[in-house]
């Protein structure tokens, strides 16, 4: 069963997106089954399955649905299509090739706990997505899938598309809902958690789940738990799409069963990555996009299964499974810097140990970057970059240090480089102009 | 204005949402799509819309990167040089891209009709290089491709003159 496909049914049936398609392969036949029981023996089923949330932390999707309060009676259901992370880019495919799919998995979750709507909140940049998502929905409505009296059950429950506008803080959950409310995205305080009364959208209790869990709902509801679990691992059943980026001969989506393919088995085997271009050497692998840790790609890496509890043992994570790898001709430093660069933009200055800790990081790198750097600089960014985990109300601040603390760690002849006369030469950027780099820091157009 | 010529679009908008405030964003987008950017005017018009002070809109635009608060070219050619595009040639495509047009990054084009800059993570890794033109996605491109999509444009431009 390794290489079945529960998300990427266009595999099997290519025009699966289409409505009648999905409906003639049995699309919205697990939403009917769903509404034929309770709410909460749907939960139990999710539960049962464990399903984790894919968008990278892992939450089992069955608890965070059982956290909902019944008493309420206005609850929505919010699905986070903020895809932003470098290297990560597998739910506009999801959301291109099979919307109906993940139409249907929202409208069980929304059942399960009963919700009054459901938001699907995409990045802006997925303008076309977006657009296209809105007639799919239309077909739901037009089929009584969506909308008023769901198959005559008497519960209603619309699904709306909201486009944020450029903003990778939007994916933090809380970030989501103060922009969905028309405010500036920025992390909230809490508790209140967004599943309690206070915590969620327009402070209601509100599920929020990722694109990629909730499209693995429908399957779950039809071949039951025990099937899903007899996909993957113990700890982390089903299928993982992997997002295969940088220097790999055939980057792109590939869904596998957790733990049933190896970082060599998805970077070189034919089938996926089909190894690095030019025959060159593989040098390090980061696992979870701009945001985990970069680890060295030794044997004992890449002989590694694919699932949460391994990367866990590696001191990485798997989170959204964006895999981004580099050849041997590639600087760590320049990594890092380049990452750098993405947090100190995306950071939403709320807290001060991020708005300022990804600014001085930033300087110190650029500094090193051009040459210019001292032999403490290494400790004082291992220093700041410290001082920012733990220390702020979401992960960005967190994964903001990981790319400094990592390589200080895993690369250390990197930075090393840098500081000695003979300085490493960037492999991907050549030298510029002074003038261009000024007006490019100029514009703040990134 | 916005509110008479766009009536029907702006009550699907409020339709969705138990709140005005939350419509504060796509009513912007409707507005950068009218005058090519945030005009003073519509910024004003859209706060009244919203039930909002002109203040909290301006906010809005300044924090959210895909709001323009400036005129840009017809063609705003966005190109992602982050890490996953890098390590293949994004930041060369950006140059080339920035010659071929004779501007630097944030410029517009004397002609008025591109604007270059470079952008963050587009969930496009795999399709390097990519860009962006006025939230359309161009994917797997190099020098001639862009080329090609740049006489495209210009071509384009020249058949229906820039509005003013």
């Amino acid at each position: 069963m390794a290489s079945q496909n529960i998300i990427f049914r266009e595999k099997d049936v290519p025009d699966i997106r289409e409505y009648d398609v999905y409906v003639k392969n049995g699309g919205y036949e697990a939403l009917k089954k769903a509404l034929s029981v309770k709410p909460s023996e749907v939960i139990d089923v999710v539960k049962a399955a464990n399903l984790r949330g894919r968008g990278g932390a892992g939450f089992p999707t069955g608890v965070k649905w059982s956290f909902i309060p019944q008493t309420e009676p206005v609850k929505y259901v919010v699905v986070n299509a903020d895809e932003s992370e470098t290297g990560t880019f597998k739910d506009r495919q999801i959301l291109e090739n099979n919307p109906h799919q993940l139409i249907e998995g929202a409208m069980i979750a929304a059942w399960a706990i009963q919700a009054t709507a459901v938001y699907v909140y995409l990045r802006g940049e997925f303008w076309d997505v977006a657009h296209e998502l809105d007639k799919h929905i239309e077909e739901a409505v037009a089929g009584g899938f969506v909308g008023d009296n769901v198959l005559g059950s008497g519960w209603s429950c619309m699904v709306y598309t909201h486009l944020g506008a450029g903003a990778y803080i939007c994916g933090e959950e809380s970030a989501l809902l103060e922009s969905l409310e028309g405010k500036l995205g920025m992390p909230r305080v809490r508790p209140p958690f967004p599943a309690n009364k206070g915590g969620g959208l327009y402070a209601e209790p509100t599920v929020i789940n990722n694109v990629e869990t909730l499209t693995n709902v429908p399957w779950i509801i039809t071949n039951g738990a025990d099937a899903y679990r007899a996909i993957g691992t113990e700890q982390s059943p089903g299928t993982k799409i992997f997002c295969l980026s940088g220097q790999v001969n055939k980057p792109g989506n590939y869904e596998a069963a957790l733990g049933g393919i190896t970082f060599r088995q998805l970077i070189f085997d034919e089938a996926y990555g089909g190894g690095i271009p030019g025959g060159k050497q593989i040098k390090a692998i980061l696992p979870s996009g701009g945001s985990g840790p970069i680890i060295p790609a030794t044997d004992e890496v890449l002989d590694t299964p694919l699932t949460y509890e391994d990367l866990q043992k590696l001191n990485s994570i798997l989170g959204s499974a964006s895999i981004i790898v580099m050849d041997e001709t590639v600087d760590i430093t320049w990594v890092a810097a380049k990452v750098t660069k993405f947090f100190r933009h995306e950071s939403c200055g709320k807290c001060t140990p991020c708005r300022e800790g990804t600014y001085w990081l930033d300087k110190v790198l650029d500094r090193i970057m051009s040459g210019q750097g001292k032999p403490t600089d290494v400790d004082l960014i291992d220093n700041i970059a410290k001082n920012m985990q733990g220390f702020t109300l979401c992960a960005l601040g967190d994964f903001a240090a990981n790319p400094i603390i990592h390589t200080i760690k895993n690369f250390p002849d990197d930075f090393k480089a840098h500081l000695t006369a003979d300085s490493a030469v960037m492999p991907t950027e050549p030298a510029r102009p002074a003038r261009r780099g000024a007006a490019a820091a100029a514009s703040g157009a990134d | 204005m916005l509110a008479e010529k766009y009536a029907e679009r702006i009550d699907k908008i409020f339709a969705k949402y138990p709140t005005k405030r939350s419509a504060v964003m796509p009513l912007l987008f409707i507005a950068q799509e009218e005058y090519g950017w945030i005009t003073p005017e519509s910024l004003v018009e859209v706060a009244e819309l919203c039930d909002l002070d002109p203040t909290q809109v301006r906010s809005i635009t300044g924090f959210y990167t895909m709001y323009s608060e400036k005129p840009k070219g017809k063609y705003w050619l966005q190109v992602c040089t982050d890490l996953a595009c890098a390590l293949r040639g994004a930041d060369e495509f950006h140059h080339q891209l920035l010659d071929t047009l004779g501007i630097e990054d944030g410029e517009t084009t004397e002609d008025g009709l591109f604007t270059v800059e470079h952008v963050m993570c587009l969930a496009a890794c795999d399709k390097a290089p990519m860009l962006q033109c006025n939230f359309h996605f161009h994917e797997n491109l190099d020098l001639d491709k862009v080329n090609a999509l740049i006489a495209q444009w210009r071509a384009e431009a020249n058949a229906a003159p820039v509005n003013g």
